[in-house]
């Protein structure tokens, strides 16, 4: 392991160094690392909290049924499915944003005040305003501007929950990944793009070879962020469909087996393999990260 | 010349139409919370020729479930995001300006801590809080809220406090400050800045969060976040009233972000755009 360069070794303050960190790193291991060991254990015992007192080791029987049973399969693909979804149009419109924020506009810090908002609005708000004053398909706002097309209305919520859902969560993110590109670009050199411009380089050129590049690892930077909240993704399927094959990823399925089902094995189970599927993810994000470190 | 400013008329005109979409539910939501139900499920909408009316904040004000969550999220946010500071103002201080070999380990295994999804320490924690009555607590609550954004924190400060001149603290060294007074009459001081963003953050956080809050408070610890999923019940079908709690529960921190939103985006990248 290499020591960080840019700071100073000063030994004699070492004690008290390691006195103050101390208290920190004891809540991270209290509310983190312990009860990760529980649920290793538990995802290892036939725990239901109808019957407490029969707790026998089962090995990885309740991994066997999770991976057997109908409803882990379509949570995992849920799961992947939204964190895509979200993170592709977040992304995707963040950076058109961006792109049109950088250019010469009048009111741009007004601008980023409209931008920003959504994404301070706490889940079951959002969740709830767009399920039911945009997406209801009677009298809900969308439903009117299809009839102004003359398109039939469209039931978000019983047609395509999941979408739905990462719609939503798309929104909510759009202004993270749009003001992290945006300040990005700001740093980015103008005259750089000024000369290319003289050179008579077409933007879609411009776009591609000089701009993209140098957003790269800030995109790289959004997704992981992203997606470490986007695997936790809980209260806007809670207050709008409640579960359901449709809609139910890894984090709802964990929830509804040990709240629903009160089967502690299995819901142990399950929350493991979720952890699992973030430490991949993670590996990359603590290198990216980890990086900036030394820079 | 003339081709120049009609450019900046179309840009300027795009990013106001796309800036004014992105917030429109909100606006919408605004508009809907001055509106009586029967005006708020009207088909076509009604934009601006409406009775407008204060009944529905009237409404939710009286209600004393808006009260009791209001000042449970005051206090969950509150108490925890001081709790975070208390831990981690110490902690990134040794990081910065004591550090040894183990330091960047120690960051980096803060940071991996944020990696683990809360549904993967959900079953221990619910049976522990059960067994120890700290179920429905605010003070567990935000005990668990502080663990969750204690990485974040000890990151901003410690790139924070990096920024701070050793040379400054080593001056107040050689007068005989003491550790206490040279953390809180010079480092304080000099970070304040820094760590008043890091409050807001982990206090926007903390205010939002909707796992631990809506899975563990039932009655007498529920915030914000609880009092609106409630209205996912049928009662979600009064809109303006929806659109008035709404609101309300979204503008103490809402103006917080508009006033420090570049620290507060940038804070959580964990400093790795700057």
């Amino acid at each position: 392991m290499t020591a960080v360069p840019s700071i100073r070794q000063r030994s004699y303050l070492r004690g008290p160094g390691r006195l103050l960190i101390a208290p920190a790193i004891l809540l991270l291991v209290a509310a983190s690392i312990a009860p990760l060991i529980v649920t290793i254990k538990f995802s290892l015992t036939d725990y239901r909290l109808l019957f407490p007192n029969s707790t026998g080791f089962v090995g990885l029987a309740n991994f066997a049924h999770l991976l057997a049973s109908p409803d882990f399969w379509p949570a995992l693909i849920n799961t992947l499915l939204l964190i895509a979804v979200v993170l592709v149009v977040s992304i995707a419109a963040g950076l058109a944003l961006a792109l049109l924020l950088d250019g010469p506009v009048l009111g741009r810090g007004a601008l980023r005040l409209l931008v920003i908002s959504p994404f301070f609005v706490m889940p079951p708000v959002s969740a709830l305003l767009w399920k039911n004053l945009l997406m209801q398909p009677v009298s809900g706002l969308f439903a009117w501007l299809a009839s102004l097309v003359g398109l039939p209305a469209f039931d978000w919520f019983s047609r395509a929950p999941l979408l739905s859902i990462a719609l939503i969560v798309a929104w909510q993110w759009l202004p993270f990944a749009a003001l992290i590109l945006l300040t990005s670009l700001q740093s980015f050199s103008h005259e750089l793009r000024e000369a290319a411009q003289l050179d008579g380089a077409p933007p879609l050129a411009i776009l591609r070879h000089l701009v993209l590049p140098h957003l790269a690892r800030p995109i790289a930077i959004v997704v992981m962020i992203e997606t470490i909240f986007l695997i936790g993704i809980f209260a806007e399927i809670l207050v709008t469909t409640g579960g359901g094959a449709a809609s139910t990823n890894l984090a709802f399925q964990v929830y509804a087996q040990a709240m629903l089902r009160y089967d502690v094995g299995a819901a142990s189970a399950a929350g493991l393999i979720a952890v699992v599927f973030a430490n991949i993810l993670a590996l990359f994000l603590v290198r990216a990260v980890g990086r900036s470190l030394e820079a | 010349m003339r081709t120049r400013r009609t450019n900046r008329a179309i840009v300027t005109l795009l990013a106001w139409g796309a800036s004014l979409a992105i917030a429109f539910p909100l606006l919408w939501a605004l508009l809907t919370s001055f509106k009586t139900e029967l005006e708020a499920v009207a088909f076509p909408p009604r934009f601006l020729s409406f009775d407008w009316t204060l009944a529905n904040y009237r409404n939710v004000l009286a209600d004393g479930d808006y009260f009791h969550a209001l000042i449970n999220s005051v206090v969950i946010a509150g108490g925890s995001s001081a709790l975070v500071l208390a831990l981690a103002v110490p902690a990134a201080w040794s990081m910065a300006f004591a550090p040894t070999r183990r330091t960047r380990g120690i960051l980096l295994w803060m940071l991996s801590t944020k990696m683990l999804p809360p549904v993967g320490v959900f079953i221990p924690i619910f049976l522990f809080y059960r067994d120890w009555g700290l179920l429905d607590s605010r003070f567990g609550i935000a005990l668990l809220l502080a663990a969750g954004n204690l990485p974040i924190a000890a990151w901003m400060l410690f790139s924070n406090f990096r920024e701070v001149p050793g040379e400054i603290l080593e001056a107040a060294r050689m007068d005989g400050a003491s550790l206490w007074q040279e953390v809180v009459t010079v480092l304080a001081p000099l970070a304040l800045p820094g760590i008043a963003s890091t409050f807001f953050l982990v206090f926007t956080l903390a205010w939002n969060e909707s796992f631990w809050t809506l899975n563990l408070a039932t009655t007498e610890a529920t915030p914000l976040t609880a009092f609106i999923a409630a209205f996912s019940s049928p009662q979600g079908l009064f809109w303006a009233r929806l659109s008035a709690a709404s609101i309300l529960s979204i503008i103490p921190v809402l103006l917080i972000g508009w006033l420090c939103q570049r620290q507060l985006v940038r804070g959580l990248t964990f400093g790795a755009v700057k």
